[in-house]
């Protein structure tokens, strides 16, 4: 587990170093993702013990985002002042955007398929 | 109070302990009740988690920094999940790449979407302008939409909630607005909730199958990529 957690640690920290030092709008564990998964690619195999600790860290990752959403404290009165446009428009958006990029998915796999000989 | 109780009060209020250790055993009691719930979207974890400690904070009158010292731990441990989310997704390599059109089509109409419709709807319904910049990259990943918001004068930590209210919004509704357009396919319905509600919408796709796991994690992922692209973009095309 601790080797495989540091392999998370090393690829997400060369990834800060890379936005950094080239001015890269992306955040660092996003590159880390991308990195370890050409690693991965091109080794074509993930050890047991990494599976298992990504598995681990990511079966409870929605625990990962309440210190964040807590910090609703803060703006209590922001969105107490604007509820109905943040509201009307995260719910909306939120649905509008699962609509929009499953159908168009369905469409272009339709396509897809019918390019395939 | 007695001069004891508040000596301990002051003495853990100090320290990162206390809050750590609420947000795990606040979370694991959510935990607990989604899964009495039958994993039902309604009784997401996250909404409740952050509900009870709201409350908690409000009556022991403690700052959200204070709060934020301690459970800092955990928001820290989102880097790494990120980076490991990388795992599931090789698992789905083959997929991958017969599905590269759908999967990169389905990410450009669900990120300019998402960005469009919800700076449309709040800018008709009145919204400031902070806040709009701050609602704009509500479906990227909390790390990626707050560095987006603050670039272009929005409020990082109030773009952190909405995220989070996003991510609850998409976990919550995904099924039935998936299953009311007669989407089956998992790896569609995967991708489809890690476009518009980031690594809430991937911890529930998990919960659902391995394969919408692995695809709405890689939605998360490149909805970020295009999130931290387009909206610069889409500012500068509208100033």
């Amino acid at each position: 587990m601790l080797a495989a957690l540091t392999l998370f640690l090393v690829f997400q920290l060369a990834g800060e170093v890379l936005a950094r030092a080239l001015g890269l709008p992306v955040p660092g564990p996003v590159i880390g993702l991308a990195a370890l998964f050409a690693v991965l690619a091109l080794r074509g195999r993930v050890a047991t013990e990494v599976r298992e600790t990504a598995n681990g860290l990511l079966s409870h990752l929605s625990l990962l985002f309440v210190p964040a959403g807590t910090g609703v404290l803060v703006h209590l009165d922001r969105i107490g002042a604007e509820l109905v446009p943040i509201a009307v428009a995260l719910v909306a958006s939120t649905v509008l955007t699962i609509a929009a990029t499953a159908l168009t998915m369905r469409w272009l796999a339709r396509y897809v398929r019918e390019e395939a000989p | 109070m007695t001069p004891r109780l508040a000596d301990v009060w002051v003495y853990l209020a100090a320290t990162p302990l206390l809050w750590l250790t609420v947000t795990l055993v606040v979370y694991q009691g959510a935990y607990w009740l989604y899964r009495r719930a039958g994993f039902h979207p309604l009784a997401n974890p996250v909404a409740i988690s952050i509900g009870v400690l709201v409350v908690v904070l409000d009556v022991s009158g403690t700052p959200y920094a204070a709060y934020f010292d301690g459970a800092q731990f955990v928001h820290f441990l989102l880097g790494p999940a990120t980076v490991a989310l990388a795992i599931p997704l090789f698992a789905q390599l083959g997929k991958l790449r017969r599905a590269w059109l759908p999967v990169l089509g389905g990410l450009f109409v669900g990120s300019v979407t998402a960005i469009g419709s919800a700076v449309g709807i709040a800018w008709a319904l009145g919204a400031s302008p902070t806040t709009l910049v701050s609602l704009a990259p509500k479906s990227a990943t909390t790390p990626i939409a707050m560095g987006v918001a603050e670039q272009l004068g929005g409020l990082p930590s109030l773009t952190a909630v909405l995220v989070v209210s996003t991510g609850i919004v998409g976990a919550v509704s995904a099924k039935y607005v998936l299953d009311a357009l007669g989407i089956r396919d998992h790896a569609v319905r995967g991708f489809a909730v890690g476009v518009a509600a980031h690594g809430i919408g991937t911890a529930r796709a998990f919960q659902v199958s391995e394969e919408a796991g692995a695809f709405a994690g890689l939605g998360m992922g490149l909805n970020g990529v295009a999130t931290a692209a387009l909206f610069p973009l889409l500012v500068w095309l509208l100033a």
